[in-house]
């Protein structure tokens, strides 16, 4: 049973099997164990990087394409759900409209690049899908009529997901529209993840693999390797923009800093190399931990410094201006420690 | 009488001024055996390189069982039946051993591959996989990853991917080179039983001489890229041409 969950890919490691199922438990309680706001913004947020990440992985990690297209998929599916939500008005119909147009529209833009550049060197394809990328992110700035421009959009989404829609209370928790928008959130982004995990463990996901080690030899065995990378590249897109329609149904706002810009792309790429690449639960661990720092680090380090006043220097250190420092030092020192990843050092110490 | 399954004719390959392969027109029946022998250079891995089509012919064509396959990539040929050993071993190094011919054997499928089902799940890939391993006594190996291998057991190996295509076409590029006394055996008796089994071509470069005289039924020789002889063993071994061109005399013009 579990393993058909988990398409027989078991975490091997005791420790990860347990980080995971902190994860898991954590996020599915989020609204309970740590009520507040600011922690199930937090909570929601690391589900849909989950999924971003993994679908990400499934290029870089798996099928060992480089691409600096990712957050360009998500925005399109973020506002596709946005224009849907504008023009359709508040309604489910708007959210599902917006979310199959964002994915085919993603999936469409993807074979497109694909077809054009996967033929040749992979890094033509980087290149291809970095100008691609910042062309869209342009377009969407200054498309200001049909984007809402720098400003994004505002939109309504259905009354049940908002906080207006009350219905009681459970274990000193309100429940309310946002709790029904969280559960939405976890849910598809769980299913979303069990998804890629079958996928990457399927007959498909292993040429993947072949193409990853040895995309010569994947051809001389009789595999169309162009077509493999271009089916790759058109389900991470589209699982990428789904992740994009969830994320502007929580947001109930999207903009050019929110989902299109390069420094999500960065972040994207960090998440996947500290967790590990090549294994969907790296985007687990590293999404997670990225995400919990981006959030609480400031706060933590804004504590430490208080609690260091009476030194020298050090509170300096901790200032939580500096935090960004702090968290490129953590960033080179997982790189250093764990090349392979979280998930790859507990994989192999066990 | 025998038709030819695979003729190359005319088949030709520049790089710049350099003539690679020079105009070879050489056919090749069901159930025989061609060794292709030649000096260094001499345009052996080429040959085979432009038959698989990893290289672009310049001119000329390859045909293989009545169908021109000049024009078709190297997934297209090796599903129209043409399999091919590499000269340096040439797998999948991070992945399992069993792993590496289930992907052979999954290739040979329906085509149709699915996303949604559990690769390990298939246990009649399993099955064949490991029979093919237990031919050139993998099967112990199966769950190691090939990066671990002796440079021995990867050659086997090399060979176990070839045999899992069950071509109609078998090119082995040097399948012995750099395998010990006692592991050279496995490769080349599953080379000869493959010889006995008469709807099998098979292509062997080899510099062997001991292995060519074994095997071979017949032998061409490349020079320069040119074919050179075609024929008997003991007749082409004897000739002039192989005296000068693949024993080494005279080869002051390559």
């Amino acid at each position: 049973m579990i393993d058909t969950i988990l398409s027989g890919d078991r975490p091997r490691s005791m420790t990860l099997a347990a980080l995971l199922l902190i994860i898991l438990v954590g996020l599915a309680l989020a609204p309970f164990l740590f009520p507040g706001v600011r922690s199930l913004e937090t909570a929601a947020r690391i589900c849909i990087f989950i999924v971003l990440v993994a679908s990400y992985d499934l290029l870089l990690g798996y099928t060992g394409i480089v691409s600096f297209a990712h957050t360009m998929f998500f925005g399109l599916g973020a506002y596709g759900v946005a224009l849907t939500s504008v023009h359709m008005g508040r309604g489910f119909d708007a959210l599902a409209v917006g979310t199959v147009a964002g994915a085919l529209a993603a999936a469409v833009l993807a074979f497109v690049i694909g077809l054009l550049s996967l033929r040749v060197r992979a890094i033509f394809f980087a290149m291809i899908t970095l100008a691609v990328a910042s062309a869209v992110a342009v377009l969407v700035s200054q498309l200001s009529q049909i984007t809402g421009g720098e400003d994004g959009l505002n939109y309504l989404i259905p009354r049940e997901l908002t906080p207006a829609f009350r219905f009681g209370e459970a274990f000193g928790v309100k429940l309310n529209g946002r709790l029904l928008a969280y559960y939405l959130v976890f849910g598809a982004c769980l299913l979303l993840f069990l998804l890629l995990l079958r996928v990457v463990n399927s007959p498909f996901g292993r040429v993947l693999e072949a193409i990853r080690e040895n995309d010569f030899r994947a051809e001389a065995i009789g595999y169309r390797v162009v077509a493999y990378r271009t089916l790759a590249t058109c389900l991470s897109a589209a699982v990428a923009a789904v992740a994009g329609s969830i994320f502007a149904i929580w947001l109930r706002y999207v903009g050019p800093d929110t989902t299109l810009s390069f420094s999500i792309m960065l972040d994207i790429l960090l998440m996947v190399v500290i967790g590990g690449m090549g294994t969907m639960y790296g985007a687990v661990i590293g999404a997670t931990l990225f995400v919990l720092a981006q959030n609480y680090l400031q706060t933590l380090m804004g504590s430490a410094s208080d609690a260091t006043s009476a030194l020298p220097l050090i509170p300096d250190l901790l200032s939580p201006d500096r935090w960004m420092l702090w968290l490129g030092v953590l960033f080179v020192l997982s790189v250093y420690f764990f090349p392979t990843g979280i998930v790859g050092r507990l994989r192999g110490a066990r | 009488m025998h038709h030819p399954i695979l003729e190359t004719a005319g088949l030709t390959v520049r790089f710049g001024g350099h003539v690679a392969v020079d105009a070879v027109s050489c056919a090749f029946k069901a159930g025989e055996l061609t060794a292709i022998v030649g000096p260094n250079g001499a345009g052996k891995t080429t040959y085979f390189n432009l038959i698989s089509g990893q290289v672009a012919a310049t001119a000329g064509t390859v045909t293989l069982a009545g169908d021109d396959i000049t024009r078709r990539s190297v997934s297209q040929r090796c599903r129209a039946g043409l399999g091919r050993a590499f000269q340096l071993t040439n797998l999948f190094p991070r992945l399992s051993v069993l792993e590496n011919v289930r992907l052979v054997v999954q290739a040979q499928g329906t085509g149709r591959v699915s996303l949604l089902s559990m690769a390990e799940r298939d246990t009649d890939l399993t099955d064949t996989a490991m029979q093919v391993l237990r031919r050139v006594r993998l099967d112990d190996l199966a769950g190691q990853t090939v990066a671990e291998l002796s440079h021995g057991n990867q050659r086997k190996l090399e060979v176990a991917i070839l045999v899992a295509l069950n071509p109609r076409v078998y090119m082995f590029d040097e399948p012995t080179a750099g395998m010990s006394v006692d592991e050279a055996p496995v490769v080349l008796d599953l080379i000869a039983e493959l010889k006995r089994d008469h709807t099998r071509t098979v292509l062997l470069v080899e510099h062997k001489m001991d292995v060519i005289r074994t095997l071979a039924d017949r032998i061409i020789v490349l020079h320069n890229g040119a074919l050179v002889a075609d024929g008997e063993p003991a007749a082409v071994i004897a000739s002039d041409v192989v005296q000068e061109a693949y024993m080494g005399k005279d080869l002051a013009d390559v």
